[in-house]
């Protein structure tokens, strides 16, 4: 435990700023995987253990793409593009067998995804480190804000998450597709009776959430390391932050994450061994004081 | 008469009839158990290979750990995703007396169960009152909790690489577990004492309100059965078995290592008990064995152990849509009734 420097780091603007922006990266990335675990629950009803899996490969296409076409913007298209078509797939082919069945079928029709996504990954790109690189455009100085160092692309992936966030949100509740969607949620048989094609609907949700873990990965790759497995823990963490911030919602998702990103990036200050105890600890005492989660509905 | 009338009849009240009932099955039980611990004992002098004593010991530690996940999956419908953090917490709990407070060993395993206790109450506390997938996640974010634990206390734990140097082993009433032989009878014991036990709490009045719990637990709370309270019970329980299953495992590999409290601990018992089937008690048994047998023959055939085995997972949750157990009590039962309506 090293209090003083937690506190010395409160007490001092450049710090706060520093460690604000690193907790608001890991909260947007987080955000942005938790956002599509809650909307394919919300909508589907099933929790996607393999979600992490999408943000895996949404790195990797990233990756791959940055190097043949030396072009940041396609990277992110392809990886984007890429995870819905594999979450269209996944959940056409796959997970729509098991939407009657129990928990428990759900739950190892992923867990086996997990197990071979990840073998999958290591035999295409290996099983060592890899790293992307921080794309040419933005290998600039960094600003200075109140003396605090914030490196320009983090930036660029607050805007792009919140981006998301916010179409996401208005798409929702203001669209047709979002009304339908919505009502799919709440009574898919209705909707289906109505002439909608409800499959068509769970694939279209399943591949945004897809999606939605891929563009985290692809956003993530210049400034994390990629290895096979890598979803793993970021499923975990996306977890704690749906259960924070309630099952369904996506504002739940939004405030979850960010919760996190600074319980992280100042509990590395204070607390740097306990860092991931913390935000256990975080969630139980919210689970303790609300079971549905922050802006959850009733537990189901 | 089905299992509901069965938990009302036993669960709250208790009546007389049922106690008869259990006490044959009780006999019954400890015959099974006492012919199949024979069998194991005699092994060793019939094949003397040393590899298929250390079959027959892993699959006591994960046994025990399966079979005690069942009471929960299967018995009480809680799915925890968690469970291996109590294999992990044994396999730690008594490497970690042994070496440093130097008690024997039967001290050490009880100190390992009462620890074990502790932690899953409170955890359980947490947990237990949590609905089906939350209950399924919170348990596995304190797997992880524990694993990272274990990972960032090295000064005590060893950190990742785990408790080296070898758990010292004293002998105790004339057993020796350094002897292989002597581990492997004490395993086989322990497995059997364990399967014994959960067969007895899954056959009790009490193991009957579980099942009347799972199948309907506003129901079972209507009829006065504190729902908290049985589940609470069964999941720190099942918690000992699990550690048991750990300790057994510790003195196998004489260290105890992060991986035995990471999660995928957890998922391969679920992925047994799926093998094996969970309507049948020793389904998780079948399923033991079979998990093992596969990942000794395709760890030795190609690296690429998790594609392999998530097809095989994919053969059984999606193609059978259920345990080797539960398709074979299915088969033969329908055969009979087939049978029967040919006379």
């Amino acid at each position: 435990m090293d209090l003083d420097a937690l506190t010395g780091c409160l007490a001092s603007p450049a710090c706060l700023v520093t460690q604000t922006t690193s907790g608001l990266i890991i909260g947007m990335l987080l955000f942005l995987v938790a956002v599509g675990l809650t909307l394919i629950f919300g909508v589907l009803k099933v929790v996607n253990f393999s979600h992490g899996a999408f943000y895996m490969f949404g790195a990797y296409f990233a990756m791959t793409a940055y190097q043949l076409s030396d072009s940041f913007a396609l990277a992110m298209l392809c990886a984007a593009a890429g995870t819905a078509i594999l979450g269209l797939v996944f959940e056409r082919v796959f997970m729509s067998r098991v939407y009657g069945a129990d928990v428990l079928m759900q739950l190892l029709v992923c867990y086996a995804f997990v197990l071979i996504f990840d073998d999958v990954v290591r035999m295409v790109w290996g099983p060592e480190f890899k790293s992307m690189g921080m794309p040419a455009a933005f290998q600039v100085m960094p600003l200075f804000i109140a003396g605090g160092v914030v490196p320009p692309y983090y930036l660029l992936l607050i805007g792009v998450a919140l981006a998301m966030a916010l179409l996401l949100g208005l798409g929702l509740a203001r669209t047709q597709l979002g009304k339908v969607i919505r009502a799919a949620a709440h009574n898919p048989a209705m909707v289906s009776a109505l002439g909608i094609n409800t499959g068509l609907i769970y694939g279209g949700v399943f591949a945004l959430g897809g999606m939605l873990a891929g563009l985290a990965g692809a956003l993530a790759a210049p400034v994390r390391s990629l290895t096979p497995g890598m979803g793993f823990s970021v499923l975990i963490e996306s977890f704690i932050v749906t259960v924070i911030g309630g099952m369904g919602s996506i504002l739940g998702a939004l405030i979850g994450a960010l919760l996190i990103g600074l319980i992280r990036s100042f509990g590395s200050l204070g607390f740097p061994l306990f860092t991931e105890g913390l935000m256990y600890l975080f969630m139980v005492v919210v689970l303790v004081a609300r079971p549905s989660g922050l802006f959850g509905k009733e537990v189901a | 008469m089905t299992e509901l009338q069965a938990a009302r009849a036993g669960g709250a009240l208790g009546v007389p009839r049922m106690e008869t009932m259990s006490r044959r099955t009780l006999y019954l039980d400890m015959l099974i158990a006492l012919a199949a611990f024979v069998v194991l004992a005699i092994l060793p002098m019939v094949f003397g290979s040393k590899a298929l004593l250390d079959f027959v010991i892993r699959c006591s530690a994960f046994g025990l750990f399966a079979t005690s996940l069942n009471l929960l999956v299967g018995y009480s419908g809680m799915i925890s995703f968690g469970h291996g953090m109590f294999f992990g917490l044994g396999a730690y709990g008594f490497g970690l007396l042994m070496q440093r407070t130097g008690v024997s060993i039967p001290v050490a395993f009880v100190a390992t169960l009462l620890i074990t206790a502790v932690i899953a109450a409170v955890i359980g506390a947490i947990c237990v009152r949590l609905k089906a997938i939350y209950f399924a996640f919170v348990t596995l974010a304190f797997q992880m909790l524990i694993h990272s634990t274990i990972l960032s206390w090295a000064s005590l734990t060893g950190g990742d690489q785990g408790l080296r140097g070898g758990i010292p082993r004293p002998v105790f009433l004339g057993i020796d577990l350094s002897n292989h032989h002597h581990l492997y009878v004490v395993s086989c014991a322990l497995l059997v004492l364990g399967l014994l036990l959960m067969r007895q709490i899954a056959q009790s009045p009490f193991g009957y309100t579980l099942r009347m719990i799972r199948d309907n637990a506003s129901r079972a709370s209507f009829l006065g059965i504190d729902v908290w309270r049985a589940r609470f019970t069964i999941f720190v329980l099942a918690a000992l078995f699990a550690a048991t299953g750990g300790i057994v495992m510790a003195l196998f590999v004489s260290g105890a290592y992060p991986e035995f409290a990471y999660w995928t601990i957890s998922g391969e018992g679920i992925f047994i008990n799926m093998l094996g089937g969970v309507t049948t008690f020793l389904g998780p048994m079948v399923g033991t064995v079979l998990l093992l047998t596969l990942n000794d023959t395709v760890t030795r055939l190609t690296e690429y152990y998790g594609i392999v085995l998530g097809v095989v997972i994919l053969f059984f949750a999606i193609g059978l849509r259920k345990g080797l157990m539960d398709f074979a009590v299915e088969w033969y039962t329908q055969r009979r009734t087939q049978a029967g309506e040919r006379e």
